[in-house]
């Protein structure tokens, strides 16, 4: 019976002015399942990823990572397992230099400065940016700032990567690179994205959330062609399973 | 100065990412430089202006070790010089006692002051500059971290430096919409610009707390690493001598009076 | 306000490196001393916040001319004086090193006019007694003013006790006073004006961030204690170093001894030695460029 590795029960969240982000969001995670999650702004999928990275906590219902409940105290665990890509790069890469930024999640760990160095090494490897070491994070592109930002949570070696929204602002070209990343890491994936066709290209499985409450849980391939959920999620299917633009071909 | 010269200082910082022989200066050996060869400086009197020849050798040097072309230090110094201009205007005013004759045409001892009053600055800020282009702004923080400099003001020079430039962009932002919907005003009113100032807080706030997010996780407790390797060297054993010799020397000899009264005696 | 190195003697412009120096010590100290792993990130956004601040230039009204954001009555205000100064210690540094925006030698003089002067005298001694606590409307408004005429006078004076002191520069210290006291006691004002419209916004937006209670009795003995004993030192320095005879004394008696009642002709060996010190420079200068050109070359 294989160990679920990311396990949601019935959580609910509330903002601090009141606004009901959540309410009773459920799912289990298994080891190597990439999951999307989607939904309309405002559907609460930022919430439920900070949630799962223990920056906030449920008024209601319990998250767990791995084999550790996500509560205050169980935190510097939770952060060996999960690592957290965020929406915008700036907020991630906040130190001089771009190896500085890989090497302080390493550090923080408490490893010995050899196994830092390797290991910023071959995070910055995984994402292409070697040669980007000394450079300073203002200076960068924006593809090459999220490569970055994605390497600064790989150095940490996590069981589950989780990201918000990663081809937002992206060029085409930037955008490829990341989906053929994406999809050559054997982690654990949550994605939550609004770019449909990234997900339907990078993950199996897709949650579409709809005003705080899943609407549907299944294969991306299903749940994307289906379209009242879609519908009621202010969302259109990927541009891949929509008709033809030329022959009028059903997608 | 406003942060658009930041682009051109930008690029000066960006000069001392290149391998050059004073990049691989120890950044506190160039810290200490810097600092004593702006002291001594400050310390010539007021009409001593031909005593500080001997001293533009300091920076020259560091620019030619640096590969730093000069004119990438002109326009920050013409940036820079209303300032010392607006103080040294005022010398020949206040001192206009003759102090020698030119071809017949009196020089005020207000007129030497004020050349001195900009050569100082001109040597003064060269050696900041400089020290920015050859070291990276960020090396000299960790520079005076290693110097001693208290924890807590480091990171805080470091995280506002990465911030900068990021915010400022949004308040061009700000700006620039503003002057789309308010075509005949240069710039808002004061009480626009409080709300304008007001929302890029806001804003600053939030960010900052998507920051702290981030940080905690990656295991962030309280302190930012500031983790350098390097240790002095002869190079900068060397560098660190000559610049004392250069500093004591001409602070203790009016070298081009000993140089000029060496060649008339040496005359005929 | 930023002044140049051009301004201050190094006994001057040392002495205010060493009092600074201290204030920013015992800031740092006092600020790593609460646990808070937030307020890492938050200093240093509003080191950056200010500088955005500062590009934001505004039209004062009733003159035609603009000003901008210093922020540090703001600071003191979202921080508190010890960490308020520490974040504008550490704009003005910024300044200095990468904006080349007031000298290094005169760093610490900067530091203390203006992140002294608003934390540590404005902020608590004239904006927090005339706020109180949940300040609004009139009462921010007019605390915010007298807070921000009072850091910017004071800076003022600060400057023209240095300069004085310094002796470098002959500006007369009356005259000096009677042109920067008026100008900046405007610039505060404005500067009052443009922080309380900023405070009001952002405590409108985010009530849980006004401050809800009078400064503890801790905090209020520091920034006394800190305020006095920068005030005491600078002093005392600054009367120390313009007892010492400086090069500018020294060269003053030598010219006023030998004083000729016809200004002398230019010397011409010292016309030639500037020359030959000049021309060794220039050639050793480009010397080094050469070898450098040729290592990179290679």
């Amino acid at each position: 019976m294989s160990h679920h590795l990311v396990g949601v029960d019935d959580v609910h969240y509330a903002y601090p002015d009141g606004t009901q982000a959540l309410r009773g969001v459920s799912f289990l995670l298994h080891h190597g399942e990439s999951l999307g999650l989607v939904g309309a702004n405002g559907a609460g999928k930022s919430t439920l990823l900070l949630l799962l990275a223990g920056v906030v906590f449920p008024e209601r219902g319990a998250v767990r990572v791995g084999d550790w409940p996500v509560t205050p105290a169980t935190l510097p665990h939770v952060r060996r397992s999960l690592g957290m890509v965020f929406q915008d790069p700036d907020d991630q890469l906040f130190m001089p230099t771009v190896e500085d930024d890989v090497a302080f999640g390493p550090l923080q760990l408490g490893l010995p400065p050899d196994e830092v160095r390797a290991r910023t090494a071959a995070a910055l490897a995984r994402v292409g940016a070697a040669h980007l070491g000394p450079r300073m994070p203002h200076r960068l592109s924006g593809g090459e700032k999220r490569a970055v930002s994605i390497a600064t949570v790989l150095a940490m070696s996590p069981d589950v990567l989780v990201m918000d929204e990663p081809s937002a602002g992206l060029d085409p070209a930037s955008r490829r690179g990341l989906v053929e990343q994406l999809q050559a890491f054997e982690h654990t994936k949550i994605v939550a994205s609004h770019d449909l066709d990234l997900v339907y290209e990078v993950c199996r499985r897709t949650i579409v959330l709809v005003g705080g409450t899943v609407a549907a849980d299944g294969p991306t391939a299903e749940v994307l062609a289906r379209r009242d959920v879609l519908a009621a999620a202010r969302l259109e299917p990927p541009l891949r399973l929509q008709g033809c633009p030329r022959c009028g071909a059903a997608g | 100065m406003t942060v658009g010269g930041a682009g051109q200082l930008g690029s000066l910082g960006a000069l001392a990412s290149r391998d050059t022989p004073a990049a691989r200066l120890d950044a506190r050996v160039k810290v200490l430089a810097t600092l004593a060869f702006v002291a001594v400086v400050a310390s010539f009197g007021r009409h001593d202006l031909l005593r500080l020849a001997p001293l533009a050798l300091f920076p020259l040097v560091l620019a030619a070790l640096g590969d730093v072309p000069l004119r990438a230090l002109l326009r920050p110094l013409a940036l820079a010089a209303p300032f010392a201009l607006g103080v040294a205007a005022f010398e020949p005013l206040l001192d206009r006692a003759p102090a020698f004759t030119v071809g017949g045409v009196a020089i005020s001892g207000g007129a030497v002051g004020m050349a001195t009053i900009l050569a100082k600055f001109a040597l003064s800020l060269s050696a900041a500059l400089l020290l920015v282009a050859t070291t990276g702004f960020d090396h000299v923080c960790v520079a005076l971290r290693r110097l001693g400099a208290p924890r807590a003001l480091v990171a805080q020079l470091l995280l506002t430096h990465r911030y900068l430039f990021v915010l400022a962009a949004e308040a061009g932002r700000s700006l620039r919409a503003h002057a789309l919907r308010a075509p005949g005003r240069r710039r808002p009113t004061l009480r626009v610009a409080g709300t304008m100032l007001g929302a890029l807080l806001v804003r600053a706030l939030a960010r900052a707390e998507r920051i702290h997010a981030a940080m905690k996780c990656r295991g962030f407790e309280g302190e930012l690493p500031l983790v350098r390797r390097g240790r002095p060297g002869r190079p900068d054993a060397l560098f660190a001598a000559a610049t004392a010799a250069l500093l004591l020397v001409a602070r203790a000899v009016d070298v081009p009076a000993r140089l000029g009264a060496g060649l008339a005696g040496g005359l005929p | 306000m930023h002044m140049s190195d051009a301004l201050l003697s190094p006994a001057v412009g040392g002495a205010l490196w060493v009092v600074t120096a201290g204030a920013v010590a015992a800031s740092a100290r006092r600020v790593e001393r609460a646990p808070d792993a937030r307020r890492v990130p938050l200093m240093g956004v509003l080191g950056a916040f200010v500088f955005a601040a500062q590009t934001v230039n505004f039209s004062i009204p009733g003159t035609g001319s603009s000003g901008h954001l210093m922020g540090g009555l703001l600071l003191a205000a979202l921080l508190g004086p010890a960490a308020g100064f520490l974040v504008l210690a550490s704009v003005v540094c910024v300044q200095a090193l990468f904006f080349a925006d007031g000298g290094l030698l005169a760093l610490g003089a900067n530091v203390l006019n203006m992140g002294a002067a608003s934390c540590f005298v404005a902020y608590p001694l004239v904006f927090r007694p005339l706020a109180g606590a949940k300040p609004t409307g009139a009462r921010l408004v007019v605390a915010s003013t007298l807070g921000g005429v009072t850091s910017l006078v004071l800076g003022a004076l600060g400057v023209v006790a240095q300069t004085t002191a310094s002796g470098v520069s002959t500006l007369p210290a009356g005259p000096f006073l009677a042109l920067l006291v008026p100008i900046h006691a405007v610039i505060g004002a404005v500067e009052g004006l443009a922080t309380a419209a900023l405070l009001r916004v952002l405590w409108r937006a985010r009530p849980e961030l006004a401050p809800a209670s009078a400064p503890s009795r801790a905090a209020r003995m520091f920034t006394v204690a800190i305020a006095a004993a920068a005030v005491l030192v600078a002093g005392l320095g600054a009367r120390l170093a313009s007892a010492l005879p400086d090069g500018l004394e020294w060269s003053v008696a030598r010219t006023a001894g030998a004083a000729p009642a016809e200004p002398a002709p230019v010397p011409l060996p010292a016309v030639a030695g500037v020359g030959i010190t000049l021309a060794a420079v220039a050639l050793l200068f480009a010397l080094l460029r050469a070898l450098r050109r040729r290592a990179r070359g290679a």
